[in-house]
């Protein structure tokens, strides 16, 4: 199993944070690019399975699946989205989404008065804890390439 | 994680020393201001800023879910005024088209120690939680106006906080390109 790589978008689409663990390819866009590209799809699947849906959706678009990888999404009650690739074998990727939230992004973000929210997240104490936790999730396991 | 052991329990922390340092801040902010109005604004905003990281913290804790309807949406402010500063309000006065209530708050911790002086009557003490109360529902797409209309400084048998809902904010659109 393994973690491709992590988007984190703020609740107007900008992206606040990226980093990369095992992607093995790359699209050659710039990394603005790419975030807008994302942004504006996730924006899509979720109005589409919001209109699409025959019964009340409840949590709405929850993730998508290819051959070789899984996108999962989790978006807060307060707009914040994470987007997280891993293969397809990964489980429970909600809760370390969760976990995400609340162990790293509240505790190292929210509670820094020095981080403005809607600036693209530079600290470098919440880069490493959430490295470490993705690290230690039995999710992350670096295949050799 | 090594902050959590070292943070406080927040049934902990001992209301007397919020209480002070929200003192200390206010009579700052009556020195500095020109006049008591600046400093109700000022307490608003503030409050504001505090309550757009607050709700973070409130999500992450209760894990809550969305909100069904206003009632829904006064029960969840109420179990935060319990979080956060230990206290119960009731909720109550309901408009009848059901788009605002009070909560009642028979003490109040931001003003256990508190006297107004005769020239600061018309000082808004409390406005950082009716400015919070705001910041935080305008992070869940509730766009709603809150002040206060019965305040124990001023001689009121209770603090009565107004809550209106005036309208529900949309998702934004992805930034088009340009």
């Amino acid at each position: 199993m393994t973690i491709h790589n992590i988007y984190i978008f703020n609740k107007n689409g900008n992206l606040l944070y990226y980093n990369e663990w095992n992607r093995i390819k790359q699209t050659g866009m710039t990394r603005d690019e790419e975030a807008k590209l994302m942004y504006g799809m996730l924006f899509s699947i979720k109005s589409f399975v919001n209109k699409i849906s025959p019964t009340d959706p409840k949590d709405g678009f929850l993730y998508y699946k290819t051959s070789k990888y899984t996108l999962h999404y989790f978006e807060t009650l307060t707009g914040l989205k994470f987007v997280l690739n891993t293969d397809n074998h990964a489980q429970s990727v909600r809760e370390l989404l969760q976990q995400i939230y609340n162990q790293v992004y509240v505790e190292y973000v929210v509670k820094n008065p020095l981080i403005d929210l809607a600036q693209p997240i530079e600290s470098e104490i919440f880069k490493e804890k959430l490295d470490t936790l993705i690290k230690l999730s039995p999710i992350y396991f670096s295949k050799s390439i | 994680m090594s902050r959590a052991s070292t943070r406080f329990d927040s049934k902990k922390v001992n209301s007397e020393l919020v209480t002070l340092t929200y003192g200390a801040l206010v009579a700052q902010m009556v020195k500095d201001a020109e006049n008591t109005d600046d400093v109700g604004k000022q307490l608003e905003r503030l409050g504001y800023n505090m309550g757009v990281r607050l709700i973070e913290d409130f999500l992450a804790k209760t894990g809550t879910g969305k909100c069904m309807d206003l009632k829904d949406t006064a029960d969840k402010i109420q179990s935060a005024f319990k979080m956060y500063l230990g206290l119960q309000p009731n909720v109550s006065n309901w408009s009848p088209a059901g788009d605002e209530f009070s909560f009642l708050l028979d003490c109040n911790p931001l003003t256990d120690l508190v006297e107004l002086p005769e020239d600061l009557k018309n000082l808004k003490y409390c406005n950082v939680i009716c400015g919070a109360i705001r910041g935080a529902l305008e992070m869940v797409q509730l766009d709603v106006h809150s002040w206060i209309i019965q305040d124990q400084l001023k001689g009121d048998p209770c603090t009565e906080i107004r809550v209106k809902f005036i309208r529900r904010l949309e998702d934004a659109l992805p930034a088009g390109e340009d």
